[in-house]
């Protein structure tokens, strides 16, 4: 019994060996079928969406000779599924805006636990993927090593990035949370009532540096403009899960006298929004407009569009643009980030109007936003 | 100062609660002889149930009795596996707290529109000062100490436990199963009836301590909701003995240690890093300092096979 057993075994892996061996060379095969279906796609493509593309896309004046219907572009999300109403969802909302818009190929793999990302990571190479989107920081090392592994693929990395040219086949994206962080900082100051402002981070490293530094630059600059002190309540909570201690964060800091509290701490933030409308007060969001969690205490969102990134740094990588080894910044000129729509129900016209104005000063670049803690104490008003 | 004190209170009753209602769970589970280290996804599959019916019926009473109920209905499983079947109770547990936390997330995706959370639910758990209407405008000292109903229910049925367990017959015989099955089936107790009851208890308790978490603490299941209160109201469990009234007080003090570290953090300033390993540094000293040694219940995470003693 035993040796049937080993010996079943020993086939199985001669057999898994042979099976790995042969999909290399199939994926060339699988290329070569595609291309001539694709061109089929690609006339049929031509005749219909053609002017829908350029009345949604500005930058929809594509050179005409790129086949986007053979471009395979794969995301894999970090913990967390592909509508977990967060990046990973944003994410794929510019992957469909690919598929819709210009006929790219696009997939995605869901990665449960770290220990999922390397093996997503080698089965999107396997796929033979003109682009892998590694979705999320928490990726950066195993999406590193599959880039060492790799050279000849490129792989594109949300809210992390290398050495300019450390890595050639890598892309860096970061967003200049810092920006948006500015802008509802700026309101929250204000807006406040009692002079104290909050802030909860889920976490301290750079990406969630531009969050602190900049809210905190936004509130001192309306302080400044108003002409008086506000005091700045800061907590790190060390985690993105724990939502009861958000909620016990934000609690103490309402009851210290805050009366807005800004929340940067992913999926425990919401512990922050549950103080605010239980206590009554206002509460800032992050990343998506998170007005539908409780549509009277969430004053405005700082917004990070994870979706035109993706969508239109995959179209620059496929029109022929050469982006490895860099890193590219989406900030409020492109769109990368900005404030919630849902702003207007709260906050009075004539602040977002006064906010508009100095989203324009950002974008310029009259005002540049400070985002580590030198710069923030460099930071003239 | 006092209002200081007043909200690390009831910030330690918001944390202790639903680890309190788990870990009576526990109790009486393990009283009973059966192990269930599933209590995190039943936890998980409670606190989405609750939620889910809660919102579609803007009933939280009704929501907290099905997460109840969720949580039961794994436990029914993990009985039939450890108690009929006398599987390995350990691999049991593990895979339900795999199915807990992914049926949760599955259904949540199909009931609301693919997404992994549900919505918020209308009605929350009442407050309690708010119900027995106190004018909290008045009362600052009160406001801050302005707590959940379900913690109050929650240490109501440590009591409940406690009397059941030491003052009935049914007590008696639920903890002769967990020390000695076969004496007690000798006596005309049947065991596997005593050891079914305790797992679905320990499900149903499970499962309302997830709910306290979606319709008191926030109110609405996402994901991340339960991560890892089913493990701590575990060690809760073994921390206050195998006793409910032990268990609770050791779900308090992770809870006042946790309150700690929120208060510390924002007070001083000290290392955010080092004050968040606080609540279980402190739980560790306690254990080794002023804990005699646990004796679990002898026969705990045994099947019983009828006939051998």
């Amino acid at each position: 019994m035993k040796k049937f057993l080993s010996l079943v075994l020993a086939m199985l892996m001669v057999f898994a060996l042979v099976a790995c061996e042969q999909q290399k060379a199939p994926a060339e095969d699988a290329e070569a079928d595609q291309a001539e279906p694709a061109e089929d796609q690609a006339a049929a493509e031509q005749d219909t969406p053609a002017d829908e593309d350029a009345a949604t896309d500005e930058e929809a004046a594509a050179p005409p000779d790129v086949d986007y219907s053979s471009k395979n572009v794969t995301m894999i999300t970090d913990e967390g599924g592909i509508n977990d109403e967060s990046f990973n969802q944003s994410a794929w909302n510019g992957m469909e805006r690919l598929k819709n818009e210009l006929n790219v190929n696009i997939s995605f793999i869901e990665s449960h636990k770290d220990a999922d990302y390397t093996p997503n990571l080698e089965m999107s190479v396997d796929q033979g993927n003109d682009l892998i989107w590694g979705i999320g920081f928490l990726m950066k090392d195993a999406v590193d090593n599959a880039a060492r592994d790799y050279p000849e693929q490129l792989f594109g990395l949300i809210d992390d990035n290398w050495e300019d040219g450390e890595l050639p086949n890598t892309v860096g994206v970061q967003f200049k949370a810092e920006q948006s962080s500015f802008l509802v900082g700026y309101i929250a100051g204000l807006m406040t009532e009692s002079n104290k402002v909050g802030m909860v981070i889920g976490m301290e490293f750079p990406t969630m540096f531009r969050f602190r530094y900049g809210y905190e630059a936004g509130v001192n600059y309306a302080a400044k403009e108003l002409g008086k002190e506000i005091e700045f309540l800061y907590t790190n909570i060390e985690s993105f899960s724990d939502t009861a201690k958000a909620k016990a964060s934000a609690q103490q800091m309402y009851h210290d006298g805050a009366d807005i509290v800004f929340q940067c701490a992913g999926l425990a933030g919401n512990g922050v929004i549950e103080a605010a409308k239980e206590l009554d007060k206002w509460a800032i969001g992050v990343d998506l407009d998170q007005n539908k969690l409780a549509p009277d205490n969430v004053l405005t969102s700082a917004l990070k569009n994870i979706d035109i990134a993706i969508f239109s740094l995959s179209k620059r990588i496929f029109d022929g643009e050469d982006l490895g080894g860099t890193t590219v910044f989406f900030g409020l000129e492109e769109g990368g980030v900005g404030i919630a729509p849902s702003s207007d129900k709260h906050v009075p016209a004539e602040i977002l109007e006064k906010v508009s104005a100095l989203e324009k000063k950002i974008a310029e670049g009259e005002i540049e936003v400070p985002f580590t803690e030198d710069m923030f104490k460099a930071f003239t008003y | 100062m006092f209002n200081t004190i007043f909200l690390a209170l009831a910030i330690t009753l918001m944390y202790a609660t639903p680890l309190c209602f788990t870990a009576l769970g526990g109790v009486i589970t393990q009283r009973a002889g059966v192990d269930n280290i599933g209590l995190e996804g039943m936890m998980a599959f409670g606190a989405f149930a609750a939620a889910a019916v809660a919102y579609f019926s803007e009933n939280p009473w009704l929501g907290l009795l099905f997460g109840g109920l969720a949580g039961a209905a794994l436990a029914l499983i993990h009985a039939f596996v450890s108690i009929s079947l006398k599987g390995d109770q350990t691999i049991s547990g593990i895979a339900i707290n795999f199915i807990g936390l992914g049926l949760a997330i599955f259904m949540t995706r199909l009931l609301f529109n693919g997404m992994a959370s549900t919505d918020a639910v209308l009605n929350k758990i009442p407050k309690l000062f708010k119900t027995l209407g106190v004018k909290l405008e008045n009362h600052p000292l009160l406001h801050a100490l302005e707590i959940d109903l379900t913690v109050v229910l929650a240490f109501i049925l440590v009591f409940v436990v406690h009397f059941v367990l030491y003052k009935t017959a049914f007590g008696l015989r639920l903890r002769a199963c967990g020390e000695h099955p076969a004496a007690a089936d000798t006596l005309g107790v049947s065991v596997v009836k005593i050891r079914y009851i305790a797992v679905l208890l320990s499900g149903l308790f499970a499962g309302l301590g997830g709910g306290a978490m979606t319709l008191a603490v926030i109110s609405h299941f996402t994901p991340t909701v339960i991560s890892g209160q089913g493990f701590i109201a575990l060690a809760a469990v073994i921390f206050g003995n195998w006793k409910p009234i032990g268990a609770a007080l050791a779900c308090l003090l992770f809870g006042f240690a946790q309150a700690l570290t929120v208060l510390l953090t924002s007070y001083t300033a000290l290392p955010t890093q080092i004050l968040a390993t606080l609540p279980y540094v402190l739980t560790l000293l306690v254990l080794i300092f002023f804990v005699g040694r646990a004796v679990p219940p002898k026969a705990n995470g045994q099947p019983y096979f009828k006939g051998e003693a």
